[in-house]
Formats: structure tokens, sequence, C-alpha cells
């Protein structure tokens, strides 16, 4: 046993000698330390807390409620009473914005939970035992995916009256796919790695494998399409509202503002009043775009500081 | 059977006795799909009618060219892999069928693998306490304690200190990750060790280091290796037995010995040839013997003996009968018309 010491204690303390005794970094560490040094990502994390927070605390930054009309102030330009204007109703832009932004967040991550969680459990069992399995698996979410997805959705709202819960099941029910396949892919590619091999003839059983083996080295992709997924449905969410189909009047999101401004004659006269709406769903949607580019880099193992 | 020594019942007794492993015409084929049903329109023979016995606590090494099957037998006799046919008896227990189930309660802990390529080996997302210590939690139930004095134990035989303990994977060299890798293997105590390819992706100096570590931890723990291997002089440094593969065919199996000094096969003589000799050693000067063509496929491979198309004593009967494994000197076998 000495040999084997003398051999490469001499190579593997000076390999590792520069801080052999600092405390190691936790996998959770390591990531987060990447991210903040993505300055894209850090500037859309910050815009994401401000919306977040304002949207929560939306009582207590406003003194009007979103449902307030007062049409002696319709159309009103923004000044120090309304911030961000008022719309046709007279109603504070200001505060519906941050009403709406609860509304369209709340869909947005409810959606996204329900249908990564979804996905990334079928997409493991496809990719993880294959075979028949995976072919049904995959037939059913190719057949899914076939169908235009715009159209069903607006079908099945004109069906079931729109509303908040139903806007929810609806992006649910297709917003699984894309994350089943990314997972299936992801497993496909780990499940012969030979950490994978190693530890099946280590005895470790198939549940344990799919979900504290391979499914941990999967969560980057999974996180990232899941953070952009979020922007995504912030905007199906508002293109649905914009048709009318969406959440529906007077509970504000930033889509059916966006629709109500849609008169010409407002949008020349009142250029706030389309203006705030859009300018919040492209902010949100970018900073959750900034934000899903640097977990993907952070969740890297490969890319180093 | 190529291990029974008909003159001699006695000694067949004794090697029985000392046989951890038998394996026995096994075959595996791999399904060729094609098409949206996915019919198998043909087979890929990757292991092909394979006999051969590992006695307990010698090296057997397994050699041959990229694709000729040797990792399939490896991760077949592990049984990552479900054999086509024949059988595969470990420690007197037939386990080419047996399910997950039972393979995990008394097989899985007995036969370990290390792996070729130790970057992809261990998990990216585990500390070595937790690659090391996972393997115990499976198979026993020591307190906490107990387990990291195991642990720190193991890492200190490979070489390794238990300061790493909460290190990640890719904080190691590659050599050092080939020890974790050992270490991980050791922790359950394992009869039988198949290296497949362990040394290959190291640099040659790290090679030696890991054989040796290899060597010392056979000898302190009496463990039995299948060395499987492309890199012949690595096998004869470490090998007891030598069995030389070709397109899923065992060719010829003998002793370090006898295998590399007097290879009987035309494909051992030709692939034997094709390792340099230092200039110093005075070994039987060979000359380099060429082989015409490549290796043809293994999802149609020749008729008769597989080495037929390529070999420099082809006969008439080559083309038509395969030839069988023949035992041609006590513990020398060859698979070859000319015997």
């Amino acid at each position: 046993m000495t040999k084997i010491n003398t051999v490469n204690e001499s190579s593997t303390e000076a390999l590792l000698n520069p801080n052999l005794n600092r405390k190691p970094d936790t996998m959770f560490k390591i990531i987060v330390s990447k991210f903040f040094k993505n300055k894209l990502a850090v500037i859309g994390l910050i815009f994401l807390t401000i919306i977040i927070l304002s949207a929560i605390f939306a009582p207590l930054l406003t003194p009007y409620t979103p449902e307030e009309q007062s049409l002696r102030d319709r159309l009103l330009p923004p000044s120090s009473d309304h911030l961000l204007g008022t719309d046709k109703f007279g109603r504070d832009i200001f505060t519906r914005i941050l009403y709406g932004g609860q509304i369209s967040l709340l869909v947005g991550f409810i959606s996204i939970l329900g249908s990564v969680t979804i996905g990334a459990i079928v997409g493991s069992i496809a990719g993880y035992f294959g075979g028949i399995i995976d072919s049904i698996l995959m037939r059913i979410v190719d057949t899914l995916l076939a169908v235009p997805t715009l159209f069903l959705l607006i079908t099945l709202v004109t069906i079931f009256t729109p509303g908040i819960d139903k806007l929810i099941y609806i992006f649910i029910l297709f917003g699984w796919l894309g994350t089943a396949r990314l997972v299936r892919a992801e497993f496909l590619s780990l499940r012969t790695r030979e950490f994978v091999l190693s530890a099946r003839t280590m005895g470790v059983k198939n549940r344990s494998i799919i979900f504290s083996h391979i499914l941990p080295n999967a969560m980057g992709p999974i996180i990232v399409s899941a953070t952009l997924g979020v922007g995504g449905i912030i905007l199906t969410e508002a293109a649905l509202s914009y048709l009318g189909l969406g959440i529906q009047p007077p509970i504000p999101s930033w889509g059916n503002m966006l629709q109500d401004a849609q008169n010409y004659t407002i949008m020349l006269k009142a250029w706030w009043y389309p203006t705030f709406p859009g300018l919040m769903i492209l902010i949100t949607v970018l900073s959750f775009n900034f934000i899903g580019d640097g977990l993907r880099d952070a969740f890297d193992p490969k890319i180093n500081e | 059977m190529i291990t029974k020594n008909a003159d001699n019942p006695t000694k067949t007794t004794e090697v029985e006795q000392n046989t951890l492993l038998e394996i026995k015409n096994l075959k595996k084929y791999f399904p060729i799909k094609h098409g949206i049903l996915q019919r198998t329109v043909g087979h890929i023979k990757a292991v092909d009618d394979i006999s051969l016995t590992v006695k307990k606590g010698e090296t057997l090494g397994l050699v041959g060219e990229s694709g000729c099957g040797k990792s399939t037998i490896g991760r077949t006799i592990i049984r990552l892999y479900e054999p086509t046919e024949g059988e595969i008896t470990f420690k007197n227990q037939n386990i080419s069928h047996m399910k997950e189930r039972e393979l995990r309660q008394d097989v899985r802990k007995n036969i370990q693998m290390i792996f070729q390529d130790p970057f992809a080996s261990l998990n990216p997302r585990k500390t070595l306490r937790m690659i090391l210590g996972e393997p115990l939690k499976i198979h026993y139930n020591h307190s906490r304690k107990k387990q990291e004095e195991i642990i720190g134990e193991l890492l200190e035989k490979v070489g390794l200190s238990s300061k790493f303990l909460n290190r990640y994977p890719h904080e190691f060299s590659g050599g050092q990750r080939q020890r974790i890798g050992i270490a991980r293997v050791l922790t359950l105590n394992p009869d039988l060790v198949i290296a497949d390819e362990a040394v290959s992706a190291l640099d040659v100096s790290i090679q030696a280091q890991i054989t040796n570590l290899m060597q010392d931890l056979q000898a302190e723990l009496g463990l039995t290796y299948i060395f499987i291997s492309h890199d012949l002089s690595v096998v004869r440094h470490i090998s007891d037995r030598v069995g030389i593969m070709y397109l899923g065919k065992l060719m010829e199996l003998g002793t370090k010995a006898d295998l590399f000094q007097e290879p009987l096969h035309p494909y051992s003589q030709a692939l034997l040839s094709a390792v340099p000799t230092p200039k110093k050693q005075k070994t039987v000067q060979r000359e380099r013997i060429l082989l015409k063509g490549d290796i043809p496929s293994p999802a149609n491979p020749p008729k008769g003996c597989v080495f037929h198309t390529r070999c420099p004593h082809v006969m008439d009967r080559c083309k038509q009968e395969v030839p069988s494994l023949l035992q041609v000197k006590k513990d020398h076998f060859v698979a070859c018309h000319l015997y």
C-alpha cells in the first residue's frame, strides 16, 4: 500500500494544493455564482423581481382599485395623480398594470409548473425505458403537437366560458409536450452514459436512477425551458386576451388591457394606453429569456467561470 | 466445456471448484430495426457463440479490434444486456436470464465494472461522498460513521485522500477519477471485476499507475479480473490468460506465456506481430504480418470461419465449416482448421 501512496501522493497533493482546505462549494453555490456573473441575466432577474414584488404588493403601491371607474378622468395623460395615465373608463393604468401582472404571472407560473411536471415525468419514462413505452408515449405527443393549438384554444375557450382556471388547464394540456420531448432526448443520451450504467451494475433501482441520477443532470435544460416557457405563456395569454378570449374584463390582464386600447383613435390620442401594458409584456418576457439563458450557462458543468 | 481435462479427473474437480464464472455458448445479437413499424431486418452478431471460464483470482485478458464484441461480452456478463442465447454461470448460479430484482439480491454486488471513460463514469452532480456512499447504502445497513470509515479506508487504498470527500468529479484529473471508479467498485467487495478498457483513456504514465494499483489490489483482496482492452502491451502486463476475439468469436485462448510466445491462430499471429518490441529485448523477431481488407460487418459475417476473408492460410474448408475452439495443448485453445 505504501508503494501506491508514494506513487501519487505528490501528484495528487500538488494538483489540488492551492486550496486543499477550503470549504467545498455545493453544486447550488457553484450554479448561483456562475449565474451572477452573467450581466444580462442579473438585469433580467432584477426587473423580474421588481415586477413580481410590485404585483404582490399592488394594494400598498396605489390608492386606486383596478375596477374603479371615473368617467370624468377618461384618457388622461401620465401625471402625478395617474402615473401612467388613465384608460377609456378613467381607470388608473398603473394600478391595472400592477393587478394585471398578478394575473398574467400567476397564469404563467402555475401553467408552467403543471406542464413541466407532467412533461418531465412522461419524458423520463419514455426516454429511460424506450421501446414500446417510448413509441406509445411519443406518438401521443406527436398527435397532440399536430393539433393547431391556437384554434383549439379558441374553440375550447368558447365552449367553456373563459376563466383563469380553464385557461391554466388548457395551457397545461398543451404545454407539457415540448418538455416531454426535451426530457426524453436528454434521457436518451444520458441513459447510456457510463455513470448510469455504473449505477445499474451497483443495483440502483430504476426509480432512483431516473430521479436521482439522470434527472438532476437533465435539470438545466428543463429549468431553462420552463423559464422561457413562462414568457411564452404570458405572450399566448396576451394574444388570447387580445382576441377577447382570455381573461375577461373587468379583471385586468396585460393582454386584455392591450385589447381595450386597440381602437386606432385611442392609439393616436392616448399613446400611453397601449404602450405601457405592451412594454410590461416586453420587459417581462425579455427578463424571462435573459434569466433562462443565464441559467442554461450556469447549469452547464462544462462552462467554468 | 473447455476446462474439463479428460485424462485427469481429480484435476477436473479442482478446476471446477476454482471456477468463478463460466460462459457457455454465449450469444448476444442486437436487432437491426427499420421503418415505421420497427421491423427487425437483421442482427448484429456482437457476441457469437463464446464459451470460456474464469478462475478465481486470475486475470483474464480479452483483446481484439474495436467492434469485435469484447465490450459487449463484458456488459452481457454483468447483465447490462440480456444474452440472446447461452448460459452465464456465476458462483454456480445461472444468471443468464435472472430478473433485475433477483440480480440485485446477490449478483449485482459481486460483479462490478470499471468503465473506460473516467469523465463519463462518475455522476457530475454528486460528490465523492455520495458516489462512494450510494452502493453501500443500497446493499448494507451501516451507520453513518461506519460508512464514512469504510469510504475513508477505500480512498486511502486507491491512493486518494479523504479530504476530497466533498468534491465533485470535475475537480479531479483523469487518473484520479479512475481511482475513484476503482474505489467505488471496491465498496461492494466484489468477487469479479470487469475492467472495460479501464486504462485506455489515460496517459501512458498514468496507465502504468492504474494497472499497478489494480494488480496490488488484486493481490491484497483476491480479486478476479476480466480485463478488456485493445492494447496488447497492457494486457500482456496484467493478464494471466488471454483470449483473442475477432468478429464476435473467440479465436484463441491460452496462458499469457503461450499466447505471446507462440500464437497459433493466424489472426493472433497477425495481431501480435503488430506490437512493437524493444530492440534490446531478445525475442524472436517476428515479421510484420499485414492483413488484407477490412473487418467484415458483424451484421453479415462471412460463412464458415469468420476470419477466412483475410486469412493468409485460407483453405476451402474454412469457407464452409465453422471451426470450434479445440484444445491443442494444456490450457491452450484455438479455433482454426489448421490445428
